[in-house]
């Protein structure tokens, strides 16, 4: 994903000297979406960092704050306790999904897919995959329902077995609820590493497997030291795109807990939203927006660098 | 397997081995348990209310009921939410593959100055959280009365899509082969009609698999929509659904039913798309 910023190759042979007469620029193709942007994002984006620079309600005027919104964001407990929980749904999004995504796509491909055949690994994939596709204000749905304290579904299994003293508030009770959610956030993840992982295990050689094979390693090494170094371009693309993702939940938190309880699962992106539309502090919303975009873009910049790292030290 | 290949054994890596069973066992649980809400939810979206409450959440249904489906139904208006979806959905899909195409048409072939930049500002443009851009837009269409339209997200989506679009499909036309351009120009094609007859027709596949990524992305969309359309008929599936879910007004079995009706729409599509989809994501991942 990433290597394609730099893809086009810069050299001039084969820049296009010679343009049809009357032709106009290919500039013209791009201004459609230029106007767009300048209304959608760019326009938007200023008026979102003006807003943050002050003190307003969002009906009467704005009252220039200047930094306070932000040196206010420094010493608030609830703005750095919801940043916490992004690292916790980064684990639960990215880090888990994908440590999981890598053993079952290779443990699919190496042992069903030769073994049991094509179709009941496309069956298996297809199962662990499903989650993905749901809008994930269906999945919530599921889940708030089967969670539920009582006559939820998971309560009722637990005293159906006589574990009756497992039985918990498990969105309610603030010491549980985000492990609660992250636990969901893996059952709706984990399809997605896997299917771009088993799509990366197609273009490995199988050349370097038979000489492991001979060389009589065992499955583990084989995993570590041709099946990771081999798709390490796609553990990247995973890699930031869920984290990204994750970073930027905000119907997640919405629909399982809306933050709580007493704001044990909220996060940035539903606190400016807090802010914005039921505190109506329009400005303090702004700037906790400005922030997490400031801490998704750092985080793209340096996962990305990361990459190209890697890939020159692979040259 | 053919028995042939039984009868001479299998290679070693490909027998069946008490171990290679364990393992698919194991997987089959996992997949098992990756289902079992979904049958949960199907189980008691067809209860009557008695029943659930005499059985609780894991008994079978006894029967078929359908009240609780069809309450549901008519209490949200459901058809229309599954049009307003459907309408947002494609007309996303359609321009944002427009947009994405001439975009790329210019970055990709092209190759016009500074195309690194703004390929670098596309993508600062799709990984924005959309918090920092809802309050301003809230505002502008509350401005030029665009507020609570369902024209007012498609244009939203279309520019947060064609941004992802644009991105993808630039590299996909970096590769494009100067062979076929040249003998177009040099039957004196000119440049639009390069674009209408010869790059869109060769980049068939690829538009196909955005178009899919562009319209479930945009179905599943729940955060802008919500703010944007607060009135019943302009509503979407999630955001219905979502809002629903907050109110606590419903009981266990229309819960379910109402989840089910949710589920419905993507595992459709899911089985429509999946073929795409899958190739769509290699194309996704590799380049």
């Amino acid at each position: 994903m990433t290597q394609t910023l730099s893809a086009p190759p810069a050299k001039a042979v084969h820049k296009p000297a010679r343009r049809p007469r009357g032709g106009l620029s290919y500039a013209v193709y791009l201004i459609p979406s230029t106007v767009l942007f300048i209304g959608v994002i760019l326009v938007p984006f200023v008026m979102n960092l003006g807003f943050s620079l002050t003190r307003w309600d969002g009906i009467g005027s704005p009252q220039w704050a200047g930094l306070d919104n932000y040196t206010k964001l420094l010493s608030d407990g609830a703005f750095w306790s919801s940043f916490g929980h992004n690292v916790a749904l980064v684990i639960a999004m990215a880090i888990v999904p994908l440590v999981i995504g890598l053993i079952l796509a290779s443990v699919l491909f190496d042992v069903i897919a030769k073994r049991f055949g094509a179709r009941t690994t496309a069956v298996l994939r297809a199962c662990i995959y499903l989650p993905q596709v749901l809008p994930f204000a269906v999945a919530g749905i599921v889940w708030a329902w089967i969670l539920a304290p009582d006559n939820g579904a998971l309560n009722a299994v637990l005293k159906a077995v006589g574990l009756k003293s497992l039985q918990e508030d498990w969105l309610g009770d603030p010491k549980l609820a985000l492990y609660t959610v992250m636990g969901v956030l893996v059952w709706v993840q984990i399809g997605f590493p896997l299917v771009v992982f088993m799509a990366g295990l197609q273009r490995v050689d199988p050349s370097l497997y038979e000489a492991a094979d001979i060389d009589g390693a065992s499955w583990w090494r084989k995993f570590w030291y041709i099946t990771i170094p081999q798709i390490r371009p796609e553990i990247y693309v995973v890699l930031l795109t869920c984290t990204v993702a994750a970073i930027k939940s905000f119907d997640k938190v919405f629909i399982l807990t809306r933050g709580g309880p007493g704001g044990a699962t909220n996060v940035p992106a539903y606190y400016s939203y807090q802010n914005f539309f039921e505190k109506t502090q329009v400005g303090y919303g702004a700037a906790i927006a400005t922030v997490l975009t400031l801490i998704i873009v750092v985080v793209m910049a340096v996962l990305i660098s990361r990459q190209n790292k890697a890939e020159e030290a692979d040259r | 397997m053919s028995s042939i290949s039984v009868s001479r054994g299998r290679p070693a890596a490909h027998r069946r081995t008490p171990g290679a069973w364990a393992v698919l066992a194991a997987l089959a649980v996992l997949a098992v348990v990756m289902l079992l809400p979904f049958v949960i939810i199907t189980f008691n979206a067809f209860k009557t209310p008695a029943e659930y409450s005499g059985h609780g959440p894991l008994s079978v249904p006894k029967g078929f009921y359908l009240q609780g489906i069809k309450d549901f139904w008519e209490r949200v208006d459901f058809g229309a939410k599954l049009v307003n979806s459907l309408f947002i959905s494609v007309s996303v899909a359609v321009l944002a593959v427009i947009l994405s195409v001439l975009n790329s048409y210019a970055i990709g072939i092209g190759r016009i100055k500074g195309r690194v930049w703004i390929l670098v500002l596309f993508l600062l443009a799709n990984t924005m959280p959309q918090e920092v851009l809802v309050y301003p837009l809230y505002f502008l269409a509350k401005k030029v009365g665009l507020y609570d339209t369902r024209l007012s997200v498609i244009i939203i989506f279309t520019a947060i899509q064609t941004a992802f679009g644009t991105y993808l499909m630039s590299s996909v036309l970096s590769t494009f082969p100067r062979e076929i351009l040249e003998a177009a120009r040099m039957d004196g094609a000119g440049r639009f009609r390069i674009l209408w007859r010869v790059v869109v027709p060769i980049s068939r596949p690829t538009l196909g698999v955005l178009f899919v990524f562009f319209f479930i992305w945009t179905w599943n969309e729940f955060f802008l929509p919500m703010v944007f359309l607060i009135s019943n008929e302009n509503q979407t599936v999630p955001v219905a659904l979502g809002v629903l879910q907050g109110q606590k007004m419903m009981d266990a079995t229309m819960t379910s039913a109402s989840a089910l009706l949710g589920i419905i729409p993507a595992v459709v599509f899911f089985l429509i798309f999946q073929r795409t989809l899958t190739r769509g994501i290699t194309v996704g991942a590799v380049k």
